[in-house]
């Protein structure tokens, strides 16, 4: 059960990450390589806005939450306009610039904030102790065992990611702009034959790319801590949630993340955290083999 | 050759001027040059390769201008960005169609009504023109058959309540009570003073209902004659489409 719920962590925080990632493949062709430091970016801003910040640690946050994602958008948005749009968004062009762009970002991250991991308080960590159930004397009995226990922040992060993805979704199959994204994505020269100016959207979608990974970090980054190092796990781990749901597919993403958020938590508590890794890759190369286009893609024309 | 004017709408809607056109450095269209008046369907026949769908992804800016001019009601459209075109007035009816594949008939519609912020009459006058796609407005596009894919595609185009149409190849593949369903559509839409640019394999479906034809070889311009020209002289068709 707290196996599960770690996992449930996980998978939450990277379910976020790997839906910005899905969301700039299947509407650009874009593979980013430079998530990750998307992902870095975002909770080391965090850090510097809940130190300059002073107060309750929960305004900080707060701040962190808004601001941090929004920056590393407009960042995603001007790394795009400068460099991808320049590529003419060519498939493999565009892997070698993200491949830069993530060494850029890293290298300067380390530069000028350093190579320390550095913990970003929680905005509120109530200890939640958890009931276990026992068949005792008197038949089921329920106590609470020590250790056994999560955190009010914990349960908060799972929350705030199922929020976000239901308003990924709903911007994507209920507005304007989730139609003219999908329309990009289903045909770009169509999209510009009806009027979709295609280099705009394209702009937005990497910022909100960018953002949601931006996100993601806020939250994770009072459970870990931040380092410049740390965009590399997620990138791996969105890019296996990503290939397993399907590329481009949100649901298949979403469920992906899931599945591997939960099985790594899991093992990682019962057996090791390299099994699981060992286990994700397995299954990544089992997808590609016997179900190239993912679990919940649809073969791409 | 007399050039066979509409006496009462007389105006050059859509037109090319010496035209250079093609992918990247592959050359294609060369010194191309057409006149769509309103009202009038304009068919353009040619070979395979002759240039005829690259015309049309040149007018709708997919394709870079090299040199030359088009223009739109006397506007110049050839040096606007590609998502500006269609928001002058241009609906562009694609070979193959291509819908916005995972959307929904009304999506799709929707993306057509954007383009130019038409209003729900306009989507009510094309549901009229197509009652079959009503039936069918929750469907995913792609899971429509040839003819309803044709149907909708053009009525998308219309979404945009268009000056000018470009079609390319709008019967190809599908049943004869279909194309006839295209055709008077087509036809009705002349009557609406619309400019139509028709792209058609099949001369014998052009001829009856093309105003003017106009040839292209090798990305050139070929001779423009009346229809009526050619189905009196079935000569000329041969040679340069070569049945």
């Amino acid at each position: 059960m707290l196996a599960t719920l770690e996992g449930s962590v996980t998978a939450a925080v990277l379910a976020l990450t790997a839906v910005g990632l899905s969301l700039v493949f299947g509407v650009m062709r874009v593979v980013n390589i430079a998530h990750g430091e998307f992902f870095m970016l975002g909770a080391v801003i965090a850090y510097v806005l809940t130190r300059a910040i002073s107060g309750h640690p929960a305004v900080g946050f707060a701040v962190a939450l808004v601001v941090a994602p929004v920056l590393v958008g407009v960042l995603a948005v001007v790394a795009d306009m400068t460099i991808l749009k320049r590529l003419d968004y060519d498939p493999e062009r565009t892997i070698v610039a993200t491949i830069g762009l993530l060494y850029i970002i890293q290298q300067l991250t380390l530069m000028s904030y350093g190579p320390d991991a550095r913990p970003v308080e929680a905005p509120f960590n109530t200890r939640l102790a958890l009931p276990w159930f026992e068949w005792g004397e008197n038949g089921l009995a329920m106590y609470w065992p020590w250790g056994l226990s999560t955190t009010s922040y914990k349960l908060a992060v799972i929350g705030a990611a199922v929020v976000l993805l239901c308003g990924i979704w709903a911007m994507m199959a209920r507005t304007r702009i989730g139609l003219v994204m999908r329309a990009t994505q289903a045909d770009r020269d169509m999209a510009q034959a009806f009027g979709i100016p295609v280099e705009k959207v394209y702009a937005m979608v990497f910022g909100i790319g960018a953002g949601l990974a931006a996100m993601a970090a806020v939250l994770i980054v009072p459970i870990q801590q931040a380092h410049y190092l740390m965009g590399a796990d997620p990138l791996l781990l969105s890019f296996i949630v990503v290939i397993i749901g399907g590329l481009g597919s949100l649901p298949g993403t979403v469920v992906a993340a899931i599945l591997i958020g939960l099985s790594d938590g899991i093992i990682s508590v019962f057996f090791s955290p390299t099994l699981a890794k060992i286990l994700a890759t397995l299954l990544v190369g089992l997808v590609l083999v016997f179900r190239p286009q993912g679990l919940f893609g649809t073969r791409g024309v | 050759m007399p050039r066979c004017r509409r006496p009462i709408l007389g105006v050059a809607m859509l037109r090319l001027e010496a035209v250079n056109s093609g992918y990247g450095r592959a050359q294609v269209l060369r010194d191309l040059s057409l006149e769509v008046q309103a009202g009038e369907i304009l068919c353009l026949l040619g070979r395979n390769g002759a240039g005829k769908t690259t015309t049309m992804q040149t007018i709708m800016g997919l394709l870079p201008l090299m040199s030359g001019r088009i223009s739109l009601d006397g506007e110049d459209i050839g040096s606007l960005p590609a998502h500006e075109v269609p928001r002058r007035g241009i609906g562009y009816i694609p070979q193959g169609r291509r819908l916005f594949a995972g959307l929904t008939v009304a999506q799709n519609l929707e993306v057509g009504l954007m383009t130019r912020g038409s209003g729900r009459e306009v989507l009510e006058e094309v549901l009229e023109l197509f009652p079959r796609l009503r039936e069918r407005m929750g469907q995913k596009a792609q899971t429509l058959s040839g003819g309803e894919q044709q149907m909708l595609a053009t009525a998308r185009a219309l979404c945009l309540r268009p000056k000018a149409l470009l079609l390319d190849e709008p019967t190809e593949g599908l049943q004869p009570s279909m194309i006839e369903a295209i055709r008077q559509v087509i036809v009705k839409l002349r009557a609406d003073g619309v400019a139509i640019l028709l792209v058609e394999q099949r001369v014998d479906a052009v001829l009856s209902v093309a105003d003017r034809v106009a040839f292209i070889e090798n990305g050139r311009n070929g001779e423009i004659l009346s229809a009526e020209a050619l189905r009196a002289d079935h000569s000329i068709v041969d040679r340069y489409v070569g049945v």
